[in-house]
C-alpha cells in the first residue's frame, strides 16, 4: 500500500505520537475518494449556504403571473412548484436548515456519546457494564422511530428534532469511543498522569482524547451522513421545518404529486441530498482507509 | 448451548422492558400534555377533562405504566383514539403487510450481499471489486426516500412508465394479490441492505482467505472455487449474520420512510399517521413491536453465528 510511505518517516511511535489527526489528513488527502468527496460536499454545502442569499424571488411567496406546476421559462428558470413558488428560489434556500440541523444533531451526539465512552472505558467495573448496557437499549429504536414517538407528543418542534437525533447519535458514538480508548487507558502516560494525580476529566479530555482522535473523526464523518439522511427524511415526512418555509426534504413531499408534469421540484433536492450524503460518505471512508493504513504501519514498525 | 442462548433471551427481554420504559416516558416527562397537543388550544376545559379521563392521564404515572405493560403482556393494547378500534385490531393487517415486505427484501438481499462479498473477496483488488466497493460505499450512503423517489422516477413516472409508483390496495386482500405493486419498494430495501451485508462480508472473507486452514486446503489442490464456498465463506459468515440482523432491525426504520414514498399500507405509514393524528397508543405500540423486532433478529443472529460457526457449536455444548 502506498500508505506505508508516509508512515515510514514517522519517529518511535510507542509513546505519544504528535499531532495523530494532522497525520490523519494528510494520508487520507492522498486518497482520490477523499479528493472527490470532499469537492461534492464543498459543492452542496456552498450552494446551501450562498445560495439563499442569491434567490431570484421570495422562495415563500408565489410568482406572479405563474401557475402552479408552471414549466421552465426566462421567468422562472426551473418553473414553479405546486403553490406557484420559483422552484430555483426555493432550492437554494432549502439546503441551509437540513446541513444546520443535521450539523447541530451530529455535534450533540458526539459530545454525549465521547464523554460517556471514555468514562465507561476509563472507569471500567459496575459504571462502565451500566452506561454501555442502557447505550445498547438506546440502540433498540432506529433513529427516525425515536423522533417519531417524540414528535407524537410535542409535535414537530425543531429542537426536538435535533434532541431526538443527537440522542439516538450519543449510543453509536459511545461505543466507538469506549472501543477505541479502552486499550488507551492502560498505557504508561495514563498511569504516569495518574500518578502525577491529575483531576479525572483532565486525565480524560487532555490525555486519552488526544490518541482516539482518527476513529472518532471516522465516526463523526459517519454519523453527519447517517443524520442528513434522517434529518432529511423526518421533513420529507413532515416532522421537520413545517410550510411555507424552504426545506428540501418538505421539497420532496409537498411537490411528489406534480413529478410527471415538472419534475424540478423534486429532482433538485433529491440530487442534492444523494451528493451530499455520497460527499460525507466518501470523505469518511478516504479518512477511515487512512487511519487502518497508519495503523498497519504503526504495528509494522514495532 | 442452550445456557447461552438462555442468557441472551433474558438480556433481550431486560432491553425490551427497558425500551417500554423509554416510550413510555418519552409521552409522559415531555413538556405539554398530551389532552391538550390532541385538542388543541382552543379546547374547554370539560373535553380536556374527559379526555384525560379516557387517556388515563388523570391517574398516577405508575398506574398508567403499570396498565399499558400488563396490557400489551396478555395482547391487550389498548384502543386507537382515531377510530376508537382495539390497538391490535388496527396493527394486525398492517403488519401482515410489512412484514411480507422485509421479509421479501431479506431473502432477496442477504444471499445477494454475501454473494457479491465473497467474489469480491476471491477477486481482490479486481476491476469487479473495485466496481463494487465503489457501488456500495455510494448506496449505502443514499437515504431510503432518496433511492424511492429516484426508482420512481425512472420506472414508474418519467423515464419509463413500466412499474406503479404508489400502492393501491384493498383492505384485507393480501400484499401477494399485487407482486408488480412490491418491486419498487422492495427495490429500495434490497439497496438499503445489500452494500453493508456485502461489505462485511467482503471483508471477513479477505481475513479467512488469508488464514492457515485455507492455505492448507490449497496446498491439498482443492479448486479455489471449492476452497471459497466450502472452507472460507461458512467460516465467514458469523460476522456478517451479525451486521445483517442488526440491518434488517434498522429496516424497520427504512420502512417507515419506504412506505410512505410508496403509500404501501403497513406498519409503517401507520406509524407516520398516527404521529400526525397524536393516536398515542397506536404510536407505542408500533415502536415497542419494532423494538421487539431488534430483539428478535439479534438473537435469530446470535443463534445462527453458533450454528455456522465449528468451533462455538462446540464449546458451547
Amino acid at each position: 500500500m502506498t500508505d506505508a510511505v508516509v508512515v515510514e518517516s514517522v519517529p518511535d511511535l510507542d509513546e505519544r505520537p504528535i499531532r495523530p489527526s494532522r497525520l490523519l489528513f494528510s494520508t487520507a488527502w492522498r486518497q482520490h475518494r477523499t479528493k472527490i468527496g470532499l469537492g461534492i460536499t464543498l459543492l452542496i454545502v456552498g450552494i446551501a449556504v450562498i445560495g439563499q442569499l442569491y434567490t431570484p424571488y421570495p422562495p415563500d411567496q408565489g410568482v406572479e403571473n405563474l401557475f402552479p406546476f408552471a414549466q421552465p421559462s426566462s421567468d422562472a428558470w426551473l418553473g414553479t412548484d405546486a403553490l406557484g413558488r420559483d422552484v430555483l428560489s426555493r432550492f437554494l434556500a432549502g439546503g441551509v436548515s437540513v446541513l444546520v440541523l443535521a450539523g447541530l444533531s451530529t455535534a450533540i451526539g458526539m459530545v454525549l456519546g465521547v464523554a460517556v465512552g471514555l468514562t465507561a472505558a476509563y472507569s471500567r467495573g459496575k459504571l462502565d457494564d451500566v452506561l454501555m448496557r442502557s447505550m445498547d437499549v438506546l440502540l433498540s429504536l432506529p433513529q427516525i422511530v425515536f423522533a417519531l414517538v417524540l414528535a407524537a407528543t410535542v409535535g414537530p418542534e425543531l429542537w426536538l428534532l435535533v434532541l431526538a437525533v443527537g440522542l439516538t447519535t450519543m449510543p453509536r458514538a459511545a461505543r466507538v469511543t469506549r472501543g477505541a480508548s479502552v486499550e488507551v487507558v492502560e498505557k504508561d502516560f495514563v498511569r504516569a498522569a495518574e500518578a502525577i494525580g491529575l483531576p479525572r476529566r483532565r486525565i480524560l479530555f487532555s490525555e486519552v482524547l488526544p490518541n482516539i482522535t482518527s476513529p472518532l473523526i471516522v465516526e463523526t464523518s459517519l454519523r453527519m451522513t447517517f443524520n442528513v439522511a434522517v434529518v432529511a427524511g423526518l421533513s420529507f415526512l413532515g416532522f421537520g421545518l413545517q410550510p411555507p418555509a424552504a426545506d428540501w426534504g418538505l421539497m420532496i413531499n409537498e411537490n411528489r404529486n406534480g413529478l410527471t408534469i415538472q419534475p424540478w421540484p423534486v429532482l433538485l433536492p433529491v440530487l442534492a441530498i444523494a451528493l451530499l450524503t455520497i460527499g460525507t460518505s466518501l470523505v469518511g471512508d478516504g479518512i477511515s482507509r487512512a487511519a487502518i493504513g497508519i495503523e498497519r504501519g504503526r504495528s509494522a514498525s514495532e | 448451548m442452550t445456557g447461552f442462548i438462555i442468557r441472551r433471551l433474558l438480556l433481550g427481554l431486560v432491553t425490551l422492558w427497558i425500551t417500554s420504559l423509554i416510550i413510555f416516558a418519552a409521552t409522559q416527562a415531555l413538556p405539554g400534555d398530551a389532552a391538550r397537543s390532541i385538542l388543541g388550544r382552543s379546547a374547554t376545559p370539560e373535553s380536556l377533562a374527559a379526555l384525560r379521563q379516557q387517556l388515563g392521564l388523570d391517574k398516577s404515572v405508575f398506574t398508567q405504566y403499570w396498565e399499558w405493560i400488563s396490557g400489551v403482556l396478555t395482547g391487550d393494547m389498548g384502543a386507537s383514539l382515531v377510530n376508537s378500534l382495539p390497538v391490535t385490531e388496527v396493527l394486525s393487517d398492517r403488519l401482515v403487510y410489512s412484514l411480507f415486505l422485509m421479509l421479501l427484501a431479506a431473502a432477496i438481499s442477504v444471499p445477494l450481499g454475501i454473494y457479491l462479498g465473497a467474489a469480491s473477496a476471491r477477486r481482490r483488488d479486481s476491476a469487479f471489486d473495485q466496481t463494487t466497493s465503489v457501488a456500495t460505499l455510494g448506496l449505502a450512503a443514499l437515504p431510503e426516500f432518496v433511492v424511492g423517489i429516484t426508482l420512481v422516477v425512472v420506472f414508474a413516472t418519467n423515464v419509463f412508465t413500466w412499474l406503479p409508483g404508489v400502492a393501491v390496495t384493498e383492505p384485507g386482500v393480501g400484499p401477494w394479490h399485487y407482486p408488480k405493486q412490491l418491486i419498487l419498494p422492495v427495490a429500495v430495501l434490497v439497496i438499503a441492505v445489500v452494500p453493508y451485508t456485502a461489505r462485511i462480508m467482503r471483508a471477513s472473507t479477505v481475513e479467512i482467505l488469508e488464514s492457515d486452514f485455507v492455505e492448507m486446503a490449497r496446498l491439498k489442490g482443492l479448486p479455489e472455487q471449492r476452497v471459497l464456498w466450502r472452507h472460507a465463506v461458512p467460516n465467514a459468515l458469523a460476522p456478517t449474520f451479525q451486521v445483517t440482523a442488526l440491518n434488517l432491525a434498522y429496516l424497520a426504520g427504512g420502512i417507515v420512510v419506504v412506505e410512505a414514498v410508496f403509500n404501501y399500507p403497513g406498519v409503517g405509514l401507520l406509524l407516520v399517521d398516527s404521529v400526525r393524528s397524536r393516536d398515542m397508543p397506536v404510536v407505542q405500540a408500533i415502536a415497542l413491536l419494532i423494538a421487539a423486532l431488534y430483539v428478535v433478529l439479534n438473537l435469530l443472529a446470535d443463534v445462527a453465528t453458533i450454528l455456522v460457526s465449528p468451533r462455538l457449536r462446540t464449546s458451547l455444548e
